[in-house]
């Protein structure tokens, strides 16, 4: 092999030697695959298939459980982010100052992160179930029972479940971005008489901006991987009300109704892709208005 | 405010933290009060989960109620169902082994392979770099179902379908891993590597001798959060592997018959036990691992 001169070329092939195996299982895991669903997505068979155009998403937007699926994980996204987005900056504003045990809690609140879900599947059951402790409690106050998982609250009941794990990992980034607020600005307002509300709309919120953005994004990929959640509880085909994207992906998978399941992936991250992309341009448009 | 004041509005924010932590802790400390309960007083407390037909029985202290009862305190504390689940039920030990067979090896390769991609991302210069490292981004965001039909027809090609292969490679090469250890190595101040490279060390040397040392916390952070995540695994081993005895716990555990339920929390508590104890061991470290994922680098 030449010896590389030149020291930029030198710097290329050094990234690329550190890069390399990342890349190829990028490469061969991820981005190819990418591709193929793509592909996939308009022949009417992975293997020997013929090109049938956007025959696919016809078909897919006619198939009932489809639209159901897509509806219930747009609705998902669209009660359970902001939900999550406001318990967890409502902690970190409870956690950000001085207040006794404050390493404790977060302790508590981190828990779930790391906890398997399926270790409190059956928590989880004994609380919901039809003959559960909570139908007990209400029996014991002389209401009626709720089927909790095989009715409309079943949604309520997974947002719930989504809070509870999710909640720790935004309470620390949004700890890490009140952090990085000065205080001297906060007691200036102060000084200046300022009120907490004021204080906090003019100084933490937009000092929060950054963080705020990519809560959101996390937020909504966490939502898109409720699955788990669900599936603990509930099964394969739990109630229609959280039957998810992801349960028709995996169903179709295991029906091998290829031609709908790489169709619904695409759009699947067209949704993200779009999501991501307006919160993107939102946030650079908040920071160009605060400079 | 008034030091009354304030000292009442302490005392507010303390109980309103206080029923929210115990309100998130309930699960957990619940499974890991119940594992200590004989099979019996579960059979009690949980039977109304089987049905009607599963009320009866011939033990009346096993008696189920007639709805789920939430009891903190066993009524005799036993080791028994861990004795169970330890020494009677081999399925227990051969399962936990399957995680453990599947999350190492993520976890390791993980780490690893983000580390090295992770200089080359944030300290080095290469044509098309910032684009690759956008392409990185949105797979990180896209659920593991987009891609479900090539990687199950990548991992046929490759000879290792149903087999761990399938699950742990995309694992490895999952792009969550570079984004952290990129955040971690944004950080390094680049006067460091140029007085390296001014004392005539190489890029090896600089990445040996001073990214590592730096981004080693980062490192605990993203293996405390690739364990976590890949314990807790479901949808892959669901959808790759066919075989009852090769799923890990975590499949095993959510679908968890009747007829195990007496051992059903002390698997559960068994299960979570290492996770936990790593956590409360690397808490600081994960923190700051999240705490930098939020930041724009």
């Amino acid at each position: 092999m030449a010896p590389l001169r030149s020291p930029r070329l030198r710097e290329a092939a050094a990234a690329l030697t550190f890069l390399g195996p990342s890349l190829a299982g990028f490469l061969l895991f991820y981005l190819v695959p990418f591709g193929a669903v793509v592909y996939y997505s308009f022949v009417d068979a992975p293997i020997e298939g013929r090109f049938v155009g956007f025959g696919n998403y016809r078909t897919l937007w006619e198939s009932g459980s489809f639209r159901k699926a897509f509806g219930n994980s747009i609705a998902f996204a669209g009660v359970g982010v902001p939900i999550l987005f406001a318990v967890s900056l409502g902690l970190a504003l409870l956690l950000s100052r001085a207040v006794p045990l404050r390493r404790t809690f977060r302790t508590a609140f981190l828990l779930p992160l790391v906890v398997p879900v399926a270790s409190i599947a059956l928590v989880w059951q004994a609380l919901f179930h039809w003959d559960g402790a909570i139908n007990g409690l209400l029996a014991k106050w002389g209401q009626s029972p709720v089927d909790w998982m095989n009715s409309r609250w079943s949604f309520a009941v997974m947002v719930l479940a989504y809070v509870w794990k999710n909640a720790g990992y935004n309470l620390i980034l949004f700890l890490a971005g009140l952090a990085n607020i000065p205080t001297e600005l906060r007691e200036a307002a102060s000084i200046d008489g300022a009120g907490p509300w004021r204080r906090f709309r003019s100084i933490t919120w937009p000092g929060l901006a950054p963080v705020s953005f990519f809560v959101v994004v996390m937020s909504i990929v966490a939502s898109f991987k409720v699955f788990r959640e669900t599936y603990m509880v509930a099964g394969s085909y739990p109630n229609d009300a959280i039957y998810t994207l992801q349960h028709f992906m995996n169903n179709s998978f295991q029906n091998l109704d290829y031609p709908k399941l790489t169709s619904a992936a695409v759009l699947l991250a067209l949704v993200i892709g779009a999501a991501v992309y307006i919160l993107f341009r939102a946030e650079r448009h908040a920071r160009e208005v605060s400079e | 405010m008034t030091a009354v004041g304030r000292s009442v509005a302490t005392g507010a924010k303390l109980a309103l933290l206080l029923a929210l932590a115990a309100l998130v802790l309930f699960p957990v400390a619940l499974t890991l009060t119940n594992a200590f309960m004989s099979e019996r007083e579960i059979a009690h407390h949980y039977g109304a989960l089987d049905g009607a037909d599963a009320k009866e029985s011939e033990d009346p202290a096993a008696m189920p109620t007639e709805r789920v009862t939430i009891r903190w305190v066993p009524e005799a504390a036993t080791l028994g169902a861990f004795a169970d689940v330890l020494f009677e039920r081999p399925k227990f030990l051969t399962l936990f082994w399957n995680s453990v067979r599947l999350t190492a090896p993520i976890v390791l390769g993980q780490t690893a392979v983000g580390t090295l991609a992770a200089y080359a991302f944030a300290k080095l210069i290469f044509p098309g770099r910032d684009k690759l490292f956008f392409l990185y981004l949105l797979t990180m965001l896209m659920p593991f179902q987009v891609t479900l039909v090539p990687n199950y027809l990548v991992a046929e090609k490759l000879g290792m379908l149903h087999s761990y292969g399938a699950i742990v490679w995309p694992g490895v090469f999952a792009a969550f891993g570079v984004f952290l250890m990129r955040q971690f190595a944004a950080g390094i101040p680049d006067a460091y590597l140029e007085a390296a490279r001014i004392d005539g060390a190489g890029y090896f040397r600089a990445f040996y001798y001073i990214v590592l040392p730096i981004v080693r916390p980062g490192m605990t952070a993203l293996a405390l959060l690739a364990f976590a995540d890949n314990w807790n695994m479901v949808e892959q081993p669901l959808l790759f592997l066919t075989e009852p005895f090769r799923q890990p716990l975590s499949v095993y555990l959510s679908q968890i018959a009747s007829g195990d339920r007496g051992v059903a929390f002390a698997s559960s508590a068994l299960y979570m036990t290492p996770m936990v104890l790593l956590f409360l061991y690397g808490e600081d470290r994960l923190v700051e691992g999240i705490g930098r994922s939020g930041i724009k680098g």
